[in-house]
């Protein structure tokens, strides 16, 4: 008998215990993609659908399905919304889940999403009964337009795709999570672990990666700050951080100090020029 | 024979083949008339005829006729 996980990720009304949701692409090695997987502690991961090829294929499948991970078919490679539906009702009918991460893309040298088309499609995926979890920009206006259509997670982006370029707008990404009643997963543009745990103290349920640790030359050590940062970002989140200031607190007492002969010559530091913390 | 497309290549399969046979032949496992492999699992796979999905409960009973156009869908890595 396992405890419940005190402050468990809810999607769709499953419960996770891990709030880093892995993709699985990047890495010619399955083994290698196994051991970073399992060394992120993730819970569910993306997979993308394509042809059938002799001799390969079924094994992602296995992999997965051996190790008790989630999956979450991709609309991946999608330009519009019939792409996109057909691909959905596809990985629907293969991986047995109404899951689905919709993306559709608005050209390949950007990869960022056709938000005209992602609304189109979440409208009609979720008409046929899908749970949408839409890959979205970092606009909280679009977000707030996916959750109306039922969207039951909205996915900005920190960065484009695979850029590893981090939060490029954290303001927005801060909006979006402050006004959403549904999951708000940060996917896309993550680099490194501090960015990782920035999305989660910015108020993201989840971080959503898979270059970061799949093109990371240590994969599998990658998977594990990220599964450290993910966690440390959502307590520092929850914690109450102290507020930036101006001027320094000491931390130490500032009474009971051993004598100086003149305290005229304690500095004071208002010659300084001090800039505003946030 | 029947001339089909398969994965986008030209295929031909015999007579009277339906989509089960032509999955079971693909991946080289076998699968009942519910479309699940006989082994034991999932198989995690689609069908996609003339790009529109076909259940695996109708694989069974559904001929491959000529000319169509079949998709067979896998997970791959992705993320």
């Amino acid at each position: 008998m396992t405890t419940p996980h005190p402050d468990p990720l809810l999607l769709d009304g499953a419960e996770f215990s891990s709030r880093l949701i892995m993709g699985t692409g990047g890495l010619s090695s399955l083994h290698t993609l196994e051991q970073a997987l399992l060394a992120s502690g993730t819970e569910l991961t993306t997979v993308a659908l394509r042809r059938y090829s002799p001799g390969q294929g079924d094994t992602l499948f296995s992999l997965l399905e051996r190790n008790g991970i989630r999956i979450l078919p991709n609309t991946a490679g999608c330009y519009t919304a019939r792409d996109a539906l057909l691909t959905a009702e596809l990985g629907r009918e293969a991986l047995e889940t109404d899951w689905v991460k919709l993306e559709v893309i608005a050209d390949e040298d950007t990869l960022l999403p056709d938000v005209v088309e992602l609304l189109d499609a979440t409208e009609q995926l979720v008409a046929r009964g899908f749970k949408v979890f839409a890959y979205t920009s970092d606009d909280p206006a679009v977000a707030h337009r996916l959750e109306d259509l039922g969207a039951a997670a909205v996915m900005p982006l920190g960065a484009p795709i695979g850029t590893g370029l981090g939060i490029l707008n954290p303001h927005n990404i801060e909006l979006i999570t402050s006004r959403a009643d549904v999951p708000v997963v940060l996917d896309a543009g993550i680099g490194t672990a501090s960015e990782a745990a920035l999305a989660m103290e910015l108020g993201c349920d989840a971080v959503l990666l898979a270059s970061a640790v799949t093109r990371a030359q240590d994969p599998v050590a990658m998977a594990t700050a990220m599964r450290h940062a993910v966690a440390a970002g959502r307590l520092a989140a929850g914690a109450g951080r102290i507020p930036a200031r101006r001027h320094a607190v000491a931390s130490s007492p500032m009474t009971g100090l051993v004598d100086t002969d003149d305290p005229e010559d304690v500095p004071r530091g208002d010659w300084a020029p001090v800039r505003e913390g946030r | 024979m029947t001339a089909i497309t398969l994965n986008g290549t030209p295929h031909a399969v015999p007579e009277d083949t339906t989509i089960v046979d032509l999955v079971a032949e693909a991946i080289s496992r076998p699968l009942g008339p519910d479309g699940r492999p006989l082994d034991g699992g999932r198989l995690g796979m689609a069908v996609a005829v003339d790009a529109i999905v076909l259940p695996r409960s109708r694989w069974y009973r559904t001929p491959v006729v000529e000319g169509q156009s079949i998709e067979i869908i896998t997970a791959v890595q992705g993320g």
